[in-house]
């Protein structure tokens, strides 16, 4: 199972580098609608009224979906789908392989985000750094939860539409608690209950991904 | 080239009775009895919506049986598991077989880590195909021509005890549709078992044996 998951994420991986879509698409994308959530509120009122971390993950929302789809197009391919099936790769190391790629790909824009985030939304840069550890958790929980719903979304024309609605409900618990635990590391303050419900998510969405990435997979 | 498992004589490496295959409500396969022998070629002809493409999936275990019944490589497809089966088969689609933003290479190192296969079977089957010169070629980048000679050489990489290719010739030129038949025979020879659908006549017909579908059955 982890030999099949170094080669999925080392491949996706590759893949993306390759093609450069989330550096010159998603990422400009995620840049672009955090500086008009700044303009929205006006980036003063953002910084003192506590809308910044929500703002963040509006955000971060929007550049998951677009990266979840990303990372389930590349396998979408009627040939290819038919061609890597039938290499019979173990579907728990797929899906662990592709909960990794799409973990660092976030984590990656995630980060730059959230810098940005201290220009466009006047959020403090102490308690950004602070907040980063929660950040970069809810990233990897939304990337588990991203792969196991972009699977279940399938393949067709229904599925960029799809996948939103399917997702944002498995997405909010982690927002919400990302979001909490940002607002928290802004005040000078812990969060162990939003942290928890983060990690649990995580273990959840990890546990159902191992067991029923195959049966997704064929469906 | 020799499959990894046992090639038997007389065998059969296909044996369906009334197969039927139905997606999203539409019959893909409407009831077909075939069988076919281990390290033969067989040859499926048709017109288009024959049902050509859905049997060769089905034998892939890439569809589900719906009704009748059915061992290929020995594995039952109503019973088994059909990703043990999809282990046993080389599938050659015709709408491209590839990660587009890989290389040549990187697409059939992938293929060959998967199956544990050493690393130097890659530059072994590229040059086969005569594709060497294009080793380092991002895929989306190569020719039709040049990616249907890649999906020979993933073939040669899978080294399967069951050979699905679904229009190999097209899009090949003379010398490519000779590589096929080459390859076709010299796989049954070392007891490949080879079912192919293709509108295009072999360029140098082996012995192989002709099966017409039509409607998704068999046409007798």
């Amino acid at each position: 199972m982890i030999r099949v998951a170094r080669l999925v994420a080392g491949k996706d991986l590759r893949l993306e580098a390759r093609s450069g879509v989330l550096v010159t698409q998603v990422l400009p994308f995620g840049v672009m609608a955090l500086v008009l959530a700044g303009l929205a509120l006006g980036p003063r009122r953002a910084g003192h009224s506590g809308a910044a971390p929500g703002l963040f993950y509006l955000v971060v929302l929007l550049v998951t979906l677009l990266a979840v789809a990303r990372s389930q197009a590349v396998e979408r391919t009627a040939g290819t789908r038919a061609s890597v099936a039938t290499l019979g790769l173990d579907p728990a190391g797929v899906f662990l392989g592709k909960t990794a790629a799409l973990g660092l790909e976030l984590i990656g824009l995630g980060v730059v985000l959230e810098m940005l985030a201290v220009v466009t939304l006047h959020v403090a840069l102490a308690g950004a750094l602070v907040a980063l550890p929660s950040v970069v958790a809810t990233l990897i929980a939304l990337a588990a939860a991203g792969t196991l719903y972009g699977a279940l979304a399938g393949e067709g024309s229904g599925t960029v539409t799809l996948l939103p609605v399917l997702a944002l409900p498995a997405f909010a618990p982690l927002l919400i608690a990302g979001e909490r635990a940002f607002s928290a590391a802004l005040s000078h303050q812990s969060a162990p209950r939003w942290w928890l419900i983060t990690l649990v998510a995580l273990a959840a969405y990890l546990a159902v991904g191992v067991l029923t990435y195959g049966v997704l997979e064929d469906t | 080239m020799s499959p990894d498992g046992p090639a038997r004589a007389g065998a059969r490496a296909v044996d369906l009775e009334d197969a039927v295959v139905v997606r999203g409500g539409f019959p893909l396969l409407a009831g077909v009895t075939l069988d076919v022998e281990v390290g033969t070629l067989t040859v499926l002809r048709g017109p288009n919506g024959a049902g050509k493409t859905s049997l060769l999936r089905l034998l892939g275990g890439l569809e589900a049986l719906s009704g009748g019944r059915g061992v290929v490589a020995g594995v039952d497809l109503a019973r088994g598991d059909r990703r043990q089966l999809r282990r046993r088969v080389g599938w050659v689609g015709h709408e491209g077989s590839f990660y587009d933003d890989l290389s040549a290479a990187e697409n059939l190192r992938f293929a060959a880590r998967a199956l544990g296969r050493p690393d130097d079977a890659v530059a072994g089957a590229l040059a086969r195909v005569g594709l060497a010169p294009r080793a380092r070629t991002i895929t989306r980048r190569l020719s039709a021509g040049q990616r249907q000679r890649l999906a020979l050489a993933w073939l040669l990489v899978r080294r399967a005890e069951l050979w699905l290719l679904d229009e190999p010739y097209a899009a090949l030129d003379d010398e490519g549709r000779a590589l096929v038949d080459h390859l076709l025979a010299e796989a049954t020879a070392a007891g490949v078992t080879v079912v192919v659908s293709a509108h295009e006549p072999l360029a140098r017909p082996g012995p192989h044996r002709e099966v017409t579908l039509a409607g998704g059955r068999v046409v007798p």
